[in-house]
């Protein structure tokens, strides 16, 4: 925990101090890491999120057909998808994907002597590894979950029309009136949130490995442990204070 | 004081504790412009804890480091910083960045602390690479050349910024015969030709005895021996006899068990438990 709290204080001076002092963290390396953070994941979560849109628009329409209410199948994909299921469930998959991979390569750094000798070279390992990272999981996380949510409900659309009697316009219409922007808003808040646990988590783990492969495997499975349970837990009082408060 | 007696490192009762176990026991030693210091030693002396110490990455229980007149203990990290890009160090293990190719590694540096071109970056990139007897590997990732290849470009990279100190923990182990006195000549050369003053880690004696100015001997966490290479040669101590005509039997002890290890750093002590017990879940 101390670690994890020095890390985050770390992590703010040398994105908010240290560039007006003349160390400006270089601006390639974030983009290396965009790629490999958000680009090379959106097939996966394009699969994930056509599935889930799918899914969340069959169990609706089941319940809600008993109800003569099938009307209402795209104002709960939309809701659901903007506000919960979108951020969680991109979160889920880049931490699978990415935070684990970080942990792993920043673990294997460490025990490979690699950290100590950027030190010795007097190349801050905070400022050269873990701020591209960082920097680059707040923008693709967010990023992510948008195409999660286009696909998501694009997923809804496909089973409303091809299934159930929608047309497309009558689709995009309720879908627009159910949701508001707040709901789109408070989704992207969430993911922003989600993005800064799963990755200070991530490499947390990965820059305190002790113990050679081993400990790169240890710290790995726990740093995907703890970033699912910590951002599971804060989704539920993110959704508390933004809906369930006023 | 002129400046050829001036001295580039200066150590002053380092005092350094693991839990009970003491690996540094008061070293004093002091290191003058242009020198060759070797620092020998058997397997967990505290030969590569007392680098670190004087590289600033661990910090002393007492006593005092000087790096260029400075003491490298009390700074901050701005300060520490400041004084590592003056000099270079080869890790034992190379400790190249495995995600960058060789010439990138060997970049690294430059493309950090100075603000050179591209091209001048690139030059110096093959300049170095070819004084280590690898040019044409600028490409390759360290995972792709063999260990002895990674030891050279790690030299490479620790001399790019062509700093006045460079610390080598065991440069030539790894290396042939003929890459070792490649290695050491390069080492004879900078320090003869540009003044450069290093500290060297080794217990490879050919290479010792051919580039040392002056030879420290470390025991049980203190200073053995010390002295010109003529002098370390004709020493009286048996232990030092032992050591550099590598003799199996003598009045160094042979560490073969967990107990002979006290003093190792990274051995921790384990409980003891019977062959059958520790086997147990092994044998079906």
């Amino acid at each position: 925990m101390k670690n994890f709290l020095r890390l985050n204080a770390s992590l703010l001076y040398w994105i908010f101090v240290a560039p007006f002092k003349g160390q400006m963290f270089k601006i390639s390396p974030i983009f290396r890491q965009m790629v490999f953070i958000g680009v090379r994941a959106t097939p996966m979560v394009a699969l994930t999120a056509f599935s889930v849109g799918v899914t969340l628009a069959m169990q609706a329409a089941h319940s809600l057909q008993q109800l003569g209410a099938e009307i209402y199948v795209p104002d709960l994909v939309m809701v659901t998808l903007l506000r919960e299921m979108g951020p969680v469930l991109i979160a889920v998959i880049v931490i699978g994907r990415s935070g684990s991979a970080v942990a792993a390569e920043l673990g294997t750094m460490k025990v490979s002597e690699e950290i100590e000798a950027l030190e010795v070279m007097a190349i801050n390992p905070i400022s050269y590894l873990i701020v591209p990272r960082f920097l680059a999981m707040l923008v693709m996380l967010p990023a992510l979950t948008i195409l999660g949510n286009y696909v998501g409900v694009f997923g809804g659309w496909a089973v409303c029309h091809f299934a159930l009697d929608f047309n497309t316009a009558g689709f995009v219409l309720r879908a627009l009136e159910s949701a508001n922007t707040w709901d789109l808003y408070s989704g992207m808040i969430k993911s922003a949130v989600f993005a800064w646990i799963i990755i200070t988590i991530a490499c947390n783990a990965g820059l305190h490995v002790e113990g050679g492969a081993e400990g790169v495997g240890q710290a790995t499975t726990s740093s995907v442990v703890q970033a699912l349970l910590a951002m599971l837990v804060t989704n539920a009082l993110l959704t508390a204070v933004f809906f369930f408060g006023a | 004081m002129n400046p050829e007696t001036k001295p580039v490192v200066e150590v002053v009762d380092l005092f350094r504790k693991f839990g009970s176990r003491t690996v540094i026991d008061g070293i004093s030693l002091t290191v003058y412009r242009g020198e060759t210091l070797v620092i020998m030693g058997g397997s967990g002396c505290g030969k590569s804890t007392l680098l670190r110490h004087i590289i600033g990455v661990m910090k002393p229980n007492a006593g005092s480091v000087k790096i260029f007149g400075d003491e490298i203990t009390a700074m901050n990290d701005r300060q520490i910083d400041d004084i590592r890009r003056r000099f270079g160090m080869l890790f034992q293990s190379g400790a190249l960045l495995a995600s960058l190719t060789v010439g990138e590694n060997v970049a690294l540096p430059l493309l950090q602390h100075t603000d050179m071109s591209a091209t001048e970056v690139e030059d110096t990139v093959t300049q170095k690479l070819q004084m280590v007897g690898l040019s044409g590997f600028e490409n390759l990732k360290p995972a792709e050349i063999s260990g002895g290849m990674r030891k050279r470009v790690g030299l490479a990279r620790a001399l790019v910024l062509d700093p006045e100190l460079l610390f080598s923990d065991e440069p030539t182990s790894g290396l042939d015969p003929i890459m070792t006195a490649v290695v050491d000549k390069l080492t004879l050369e900078l320090t003869k030709r540009s003044g450069m003053t290093a500290v060297v880690v080794t217990h490879d004696m050919t290479s010792a005895f051919r580039i040392a100015t002056r030879m420290i001997m470390l025991g049980r966490g203190k200073i053995i021996a010390q002295g010109t290479p003529d002098e370390i040669r004709t020493h009286p101590d048996p232990e030092v006899q032992q050591f550099i005509n590598g003799e199996p039997d003598g009045p160094m002890p042979l560490n073969l068990s967990q107990d002979d290890h006290e003093h190792h750093p990274h051995v921790k002590a384990r409980p003891l438990v019977s062959a059958r017990q520790r086997f147990r879940h092994k044998i079906p």
